[in-house]
């Protein structure tokens, strides 16, 4: 009879910080229990306090290397709040969108091409030495190519708006502090059609392959659960950058819609678990165990009634389809989804670019001052809060963030479990492409655990095998 | 030439390669192009594919000496890690998608203290910096008479 035993898989390659998978085993090799943890930078919250309200846009942009930008709007945004403005100039918001699409676009192109493309194209249980871009570039040259062109094109869009690749300056409380000049605007012009030709076919080679592997994307970490995000106010369209919460249920009944997002913390609650650093969110008025939901691509795919650029539209319509018209519960759908907002991100910023309002010289709109303020969006790995107040001298005295990991924290241990029975369980020898089943899971989520310390010598990857008296019985390292 | 220093400023001594870049970028030295970054990611390839020579600064953890300066080549790693690539991957990335190999040195800088959400860097890193600075102005110096010299 073989020993019950854990199974440690730690860091998590190709996820942005650290995580650590540990799986139990019975006696009969079967998995009892499969958590994914994650260390959380909760500090961050204190030592934003004290900080001047009119820094904190700039400031945010130090929690992760990886979405700076999401956590620079996020917090202008709140900060727009306090300085009593509710409608930001034309000039202000289109310049906003515009850095919006550039970081999303840029993400998800990452993501898809970079990140899960190798397991995609060779299968999750090929050889560790064949599953990275650079087998993928060797198969399929051209895309390589593009990936890199793309995004470079959208750090261009955000150095063009933020005023800088790190610590942009773009947002400021109450607007924006430049405008796009008419030579910026006619050099992202010239190549705006290319990047939709790209996009489109980014679109399509996600799509195949979802329909292709429909079998393995139908049972792969898929389950029901409930899904939340922005939509757009007036008409439940998709919108990254600003809207109104809508939650729908898996069955695609609405539980909350059109929901002012300043009050969220009436809507969710962050539950705690002893086991993790991380908080568990929660639907209120469904309680921990019913009211978990997810975030982020696939989940916006659910919630939005549509798409209002046409080839998204489109595209969105066929994911749609491929479930009836409810809720699409499967992890991996999240990749397909990923590309129809791609395609989203470009055709928003073709339309930006050919509106005259981005050389608009109203750049800031001033209002009454307030004490709090709370600014969501649509970052590109799920929906992203942002909440402060601040006292008579413009300091912050109360900083409150909850992050798309943290609202899909439930959803990606469900799908590591899920992977960990279906793939691992009742197995004589766990193999690192069984192992690497369940890292497909968790980078379907593409976790950002806003860590960007990357120094010379750091990050090795650890698996280890514990027998049931906790003695290691085996042991893997290798540098990421 | 392309001198890219990255790193996270809001780390501690993580932020010792922009720290740097922002130095180098300040004297406008001819011929020296600058960049700043939080990590070195899959677009750097094409950047670096328009350059001869490339420096890549980087803090470095408990380095033994103040700094350290070595030639880097083109290599796989063992599989892909995060979102950022290290130097090695950056130029391999460069090979494969653009057909050139720029001939490359990473510069690591030595720092202490890693990890906290803390903007500034830690006296003994702030001391590697200068070291650092004078070291690779020097260099560069020296490089420049070896090519002149050649050119003679």
């Amino acid at each position: 009879m073989t020993e019950p035993r854990m199974i440690e898989i730690s860091p998590v390659t190709r996820v942005e910080g650290h995580g650590k998978v540990t799986i139990h085993l019975d006696e009969e090799n079967r998995v009892e229990e499969a958590r994914l943890h994650i260390v959380e930078f909760r500090g961050f919250e204190r030592f934003i306090r004290g900080r001047l309200m009119w820094e904190v846009p700039v400031i945010v942009q130090r929690l992760c290397g990886i979405c700076p930008v999401s956590h620079h709007l996020a917090a202008a945004k709140a900060m727009d709040m306090i300085a009593g403005v509710d409608e930001l100039t034309p000039t202000a918001e289109k310049m906003r969108r515009l850095m919006h699409y550039g970081q999303v676009m840029q993400s998800h192109v990452l993501h898809f091409f970079h990140l899960a493309a190798p397991d995609l194209l060779f299968g999750f249980g090929a050889p560790a030495e064949k599953r990275n871009i650079f087998e993928v570039i060797k198969e399929k040259p051209e895309l390589g190519k593009r990936a890199v062109l793309m995004r470079k094109y959208g750090q261009e869009i955000i150095e063009a708006t933020a005023g800088k690749k790190i610590h942009g300056t773009g947002a400021i409380p109450g607007g924006i502090n430049r405008n796009l000049t008419i030579e910026r605007r006619d050099h992202f012009l010239g190549s705006i059609d290319m990047m939709i030709e790209w996009a489109l076919d980014a679109v399509k080679l996600a799509r195949d392959y979802t329909q292709e592997h429909e079998a393995l994307v139908a049972e792969f970490g898929s389950f029901p659960s409930n899904y939340m995000s922005l939509v757009r106010e007036s008409d439940g369209a998709l919108d990254l950058y600003h809207g109104s919460l809508r939650a729908l249920s898996s069955t695609g009944d609405l539980i909350f819609d059109q929901i002012p997002y300043t009050r969220y913390h009436e809507l969710i609650v962050e539950d705690v678990r002893s086991w993790s650093y991380m908080k568990f969110p929660f639907i209120t008025e469904l309680g921990p165990e019913a009211g978990w939901y997810r975030v982020g691509p696939l989940a916006r795919m659910n919630t939005a009634s549509f798409i209002d650029t046409p080839l998204a539209d489109k595209a969105h319509a066929v994911l749609k389809a491929e479930t009836g018209g409810v809720p699409n519960n499967s992890t991996l759908a999240n990749h397909w989804a990923r590309m129809i907002e791609v395609l989203h991100c470009i055709e928003k910023i073709r339309e930006l670019l050919n509106d005259p309002d981005l050389q608009g010289t109203d750049l800031i709109a001033e209002g009454q001052r307030r004490e709090e303020g709370i600014g969501v969006i649509e970052a590109p790995r799920g929906n992203l809060i942002h909440h402060y107040k601040v006292d008579e001298h413009d300091q912050v005295t109360y900083c409150n963030l909850i992050v798309s990991t943290t609202h899909n924290n439930e959803g990606m241990n469900r799908a590591v479990k899920d992977v960990a029975v279906k793939h691992l369980s009742g197995q004589a020898q766990i193999t690192e492409g069984m192992l690497n089943h369940v890292e497909v899971a968790i980078r379907a989520y593409d976790p950002c655990l806003s860590c960007a310390t990357h120094a010379l010598g750091q990050m090795p990857l650890q698996v280890e095998l514990f027998d049931a008296e906790g003695s290691m019985v085996d042991s893997r390292r290798q540098s990421i | 030439m392309l001198l890219i220093g990255y790193g996270n400023p809001g780390r501690g001594d993580d932020g010792l390669g922009p720290a740097f870049s922002e130095r180098i970028a300040e004297r406008s030295l001819q011929g020296l192009e600058v960049d700043t970054d939080y990590q070195l990611v899959a677009e750097h390839a094409l950047a670096i594919s328009v350059h001869e020579l490339v420096i890549f600064v980087d803090a470095e953890i408990e380095g033994e000496h103040a700094f350290s300066f070595k030639e880097v080549q083109p290599a796989l790693p063992q599989t892909i890690g995060s979102h950022s690539f290290v130097p090695e991957t950056v130029l391999s990335l460069c090979t494969t998608l653009f057909g050139v190999t720029p001939c490359a040195y990473v510069l690591g800088i030595s720092g202490l203290d890693f990890g906290e959400i803390k903007e500034g860097l830690s006296t003994q890193a702030s001391e590697n910096l200068v070291e650092a600075e004078a070291f690779f102005l020097n260099w560069l110096e020296h490089r420049a008479l070896e090519k002149g010299a050649a050119h003679a």
